[in-house]
């Protein structure tokens, strides 16, 4: 098949417009690559792969030899032992049933709907304050300005990581997330980074929890770090799962809001409809999920010969779920190109599917309508600076990197005091 | 008889459930702006069936299930009227107000109703139920809400084994008379159907098997206070459910000349219905459980289920047909599927394990009350059931829709070594 089709995915050049080459891909719906992976690329094939008990998260490779930093009991001992336990405990996002399921449901308790509404006036007050601060600009970065803060600071809120400590968080994750794209995390220069960052972050989070433990308050770290039933997580999974939520609250949203702006701005008959309308928000937001998802892929590795799509994947190969391209599959959606915010039975991919669907999903909704129907009332006369914007690097978590915008003014916000 | 050339501009669906207001909905869909007449013999708009027996008999909510209808569906419903009788040459319906309509097109979508219990002066004693409607519902949860002393469920199909459990989560005593050796044998086949008498009588159900109620007892009330069984034996039961499958509601199309069975009307692989000779009527389609069709899937077996989503999807393209021309036809190709939730089981189920002869457990275990288990005939899957395991289920219904050799998937995550076993009794 074409090696070169999913290569050329992840080049930065097709960062910006991809859909052209998920469209060539889905002439071939489970498509082998020159490397022996398979690419599954159309909406039937991705939904049944999603649920196919031959499918296997744990496709993590293992950890990569390390650069030597000179000191032997750090060398000889401390890290080899480290990283055992760090490929023992990895995040559940990288784990099968059924300790997957164990730990996911952990997490879902504490993702409960009354916490997850909380958070919604969090991110109001958030979100007028943000644009409160602008309120002298007439040109804005709408990534560093608005949509990289807001959800950083609603994921440390939720989680109970004090806010004098944030900042801290913001190289971590953009190193650990890219865990999540393969052409990087198998670069060794970029693994020995990640190995940094996971060790920082996971000192830090040990000391966090054993706070937690010590003085447990009503947030999601102190919540898991409880006993719950007799039975409690473990240090390392709690860790694990700790930062696999942080990365995710980092590195998601951002782009779902910055694409949702991105997007009403090329369409701003929707913006202005947004503006007038905020009760649109939730299909709107469905529709950008679905239109110009975060997240575009995401791997697996097939335990099992399958065979589908007039092809059988072998055991042992890795699968790139091409979940955006699945997404606009014409054979599922009527007009797939097109961006409607009031599409009906739409069953995207935007957050993923199956067992590993998107734990944070409800937050994320909370937070993109929070977001865009705030921008749509208080940003005066919105204007792109740049068509295409540059993109930040993967090709997975895919998003833009600046989104430079002019505005006239923005509006005082009506519910100011909220800020306040 | 040809494809009718003139496009439709009234069209009238006699039945006002889920299949008939799926049909309205997928005409506006496909962009059908002509009028669109609902008949209904209900009283209310059309509402959801499945959680009667299931969360509305346990109190959760109430009866109120209402289907979600779009704001510019734009149809008119006629509801609290029955249809009596069809004239296909003429175009008419005759209705129970004593009125007639005339349609373009015409989707017979009556579905079914409870078969009551055969002697109708025990029938009518105020403390036998059956179940099938809302006011069914209504009445049956007020009946258990009196906490009685003991209820009995006769027949061990879904209804009866759903009620039985909702009983249970009420704190009822329940006896659930079965008439075969197993209870929902012939849905789920022995080997599951076994599991689920364990499960059954785990839970507290008076489980009796090869039983046969003759009659009732009632007192100088005439509410019955009592069964007597076939063999003699008497049980005591203040409430009792006819839970004995469905009847279809047919009766209005006697003389119509159309071929209509038990199993209800036989439509074409296009939803249209054929006439006693065979012959397609091409402006009457018929959907959901009302209708007797060809399945491409099983070889063009006629199939007659009552399943949710068998209404939904036939009543879609049923819809789409009465629009198209010839030429824009499609055929109906779905697979059967259902879902009961009782005892604390999600119990799914894809695909026809009718004739199947062979059964694997593939994921889980029956021990564990959690398993994925396929059925085989002639060597390939034909079905596949999800007891708390549904997740897996799409990627099963992938391996039954294309015949897959038995057994499916190997390889998968949770599976031990898999043990084909036969079905020792297969399924009729």
């Amino acid at each position: 098949m074409n090696g070169t089709l999913f290569q050329q995915i992840l080049d930065p050049a097709n960062r910006a417009d991809p859909y052209p080459l998920y469209a060539e891909m889905r002439r071939t719906p489970v498509s082998r690559q020159d490397d022996g992976s398979y690419v599954v690329s159309t909406h039937a094939e991705l939904y049944r792969l999603l649920h196919d008990p031959r499918i296997s998260s744990e496709d993590l490779p293992d950890p990569p030899l390390f650069r030597w930093t000179g000191h032997p009991l750090s060398d000889l001992f401390v890290r080899p032992v480290r990283s055992r336990i760090t490929a023992r405990h990895r995040p559940f996002i990288f784990r099968d049933p059924p300790d997957h399921d164990l730990l996911r449901r952990q997490v879902m308790r504490e993702f409960a709907p009354a916490r997850v509404r909380a958070m919604h006036r969090k991110a109001e007050q958030l979100t007028h304050a943000l644009l409160d601060g602008l309120r002298d600009r007439t040109d804005l970065d709408l990534v560093d300005d608005f949509s990289y803060p807001l959800p950083v600071t609603v994921i440390c809120e939720l989680l109970g990581v004090p806010r004098e400590d944030e900042p801290r968080f913001q190289g971590w994750a953009t190193q650990l997330a890219t865990a999540l794209e393969p052409d990087r995390r198998t670069d060794r220069e970029n693994a020995g980074r990640t190995e940094e960052a996971f060790t920082a972050i996971t000192d830090y989070l040990q000391g966090l929890i054993k706070e937690k433990r010590r003085a447990p308050q009503d947030d999601l770290l102190s919540g898991l770090a409880a006993e719950h039933d007799g039975e409690r997580m473990n240090d390392h999974d709690l860790v694990a799962t700790a930062v696999l939520l942080l990365v995710a609250g980092h590195e998601t949203t951002v782009n779902l809001i910055t694409n949702g702006v991105l997007t009403l701005l090329r369409f701003p008959e929707h913006l202005e409809r947004l503006r007038r309308e905020p009760e649109v928000a939730p299909r709107l937001i469905e529709e950008l999920l679905r239109y110009e998802p975060p997240v575009h892929y995401r791997t697996r590795l097939a335990r099992a010969d399958i065979a589908i799509g007039g092809t059988t994947i072998p055991e042992g190969a890795p699968v790139v779920l091409l979940l955006a391209s699945g997404s606009r599959d014409p054979l599922r959606f009527a007009d797939p190109d097109r961006f409607v915010p009031d599409r009906a039975n739409n069953q995207h991919f935007g957050f993923g599917g199956s067992l590993h669907y998107c734990v944070g999903a409800p937050l994320a909704r909370i937070e993109a309508e929070v977001a865009l129907v705030a921008l749509a009332q208080r940003l005066q006369a919105p204007r792109l600076l740049a068509d295409p914007p540059p993109y930040r690097p993967g090709a997975s978590l895919r998003g833009p990197r600046h989104l430079l915008l002019a505005i006239d003014a923005v509006t005082p916000s009506a519910s100011a005091e909220l800020a306040a | 008889m040809t494809a009718p050339t003139e496009a439709p501009r009234q069209i009238v669906i006699v039945g006002a459930s889920l299949a008939g207001l799926s049909a309205a909905h997928a005409l506006r869909d496909v962009g059908y702006e002509g009028r669109i007449v609902l008949i209904g013999d209900e009283n209310e708009p059309p509402y959801d069936r499945p959680p009667l027996s299931k969360q509305v008999l346990r109190g959760l909510y109430s009866a109120e299930t209402s289907l979600p209808q779009r704001a510019d569906l734009n149809a008119t419903f006629r509801l609290g009227v029955g249809a009596l009788g069809l004239d296909t040459l003429a175009h008419r319906i005759y209705l129970s107000d004593g009125t007639q309509i005339v349609y373009d097109r015409l989707l017979i979508a009556t579905g079914t109703r409870a078969r009551p219990w055969p002697n109708g002066a025990e029938a009518a004693s105020s403390n036998v139920y059956t179940l099938r409607g809302h006011a069914d519902a209504e009445h049956l949860a007020r009946g258990l809400a009196g906490k009685p002393r003991r209820v009995l469920i006769i027949g061990g199909g879904f209804i009866g084994c759903e009620i039985a459990s909702c009983c249970r989560d009420l704190g009822l005593d329940v006896t659930l008379a079965v008439r075969g050796a197993l209870p929902l044998v012939h849905a789920l086949g022995s080997v599951t159907a076994a599991f689920m008498r364990d499960v059954i009588r785990d839970r507290g159900v008076d489980l009796r098997l090869e039983t046969e109620v003759a009659r009732f007892q009632p007192d100088a009330d005439s509410r019955v206070v009592a069964a007597i069984l076939r063999n003699g034996q008497r049980i005591e039961a203040d409430c009792v459910v006819a839970a004995l499958g469905a009847l279809r509601n047919t009766e209005w199309l006697a003389g119509a000349g159309l071929a209509v069975s038990p199993k209800g009307v036989r439509v074409d692989t296009h939803c249209r219905v054929l006439t006693a000779t065979r012959a397609v009527v091409p402006d009457v389609f018929a959907a959901g459980d009302i209708a007797h069709w060809p399945s491409a899937i099983y070889g063009n077996r006629l199939l007659a289920v009552e399943h949710w989503g068998n209404a939904v999807a036939q009543a879609e393209t049923a819809a789409r047909n009465m629009v198209a021309g010839e030429a824009g036809l499609i055929p109906y190709d779905h697979l059967p599927d259902f879902w009961s939730q009782q005892f604390g089981l999600n119990i799914k189920l894809v695909g026809l394990p009718t004739g199947a002869n062979q059964f694997a457990v593939v994921q889980g275990s029956l021990r564990d009350r959690r398993f994925i288990g396929v059925y085989g005939a002639q060597g390939r899957t034909v079905a596949a059931v999800s007891v708390d395991s549904a997740r897996w289920l799409p990627a099963y219904r992938a391996a039954v829709a294309e015949a897959t050799p038995f057994p499916p998937i190997v390889g998968a995550l949770d599976q031990a070594d898999i043990r084909p076993q036969p079905l020792a009794r297969a399924v009729s």
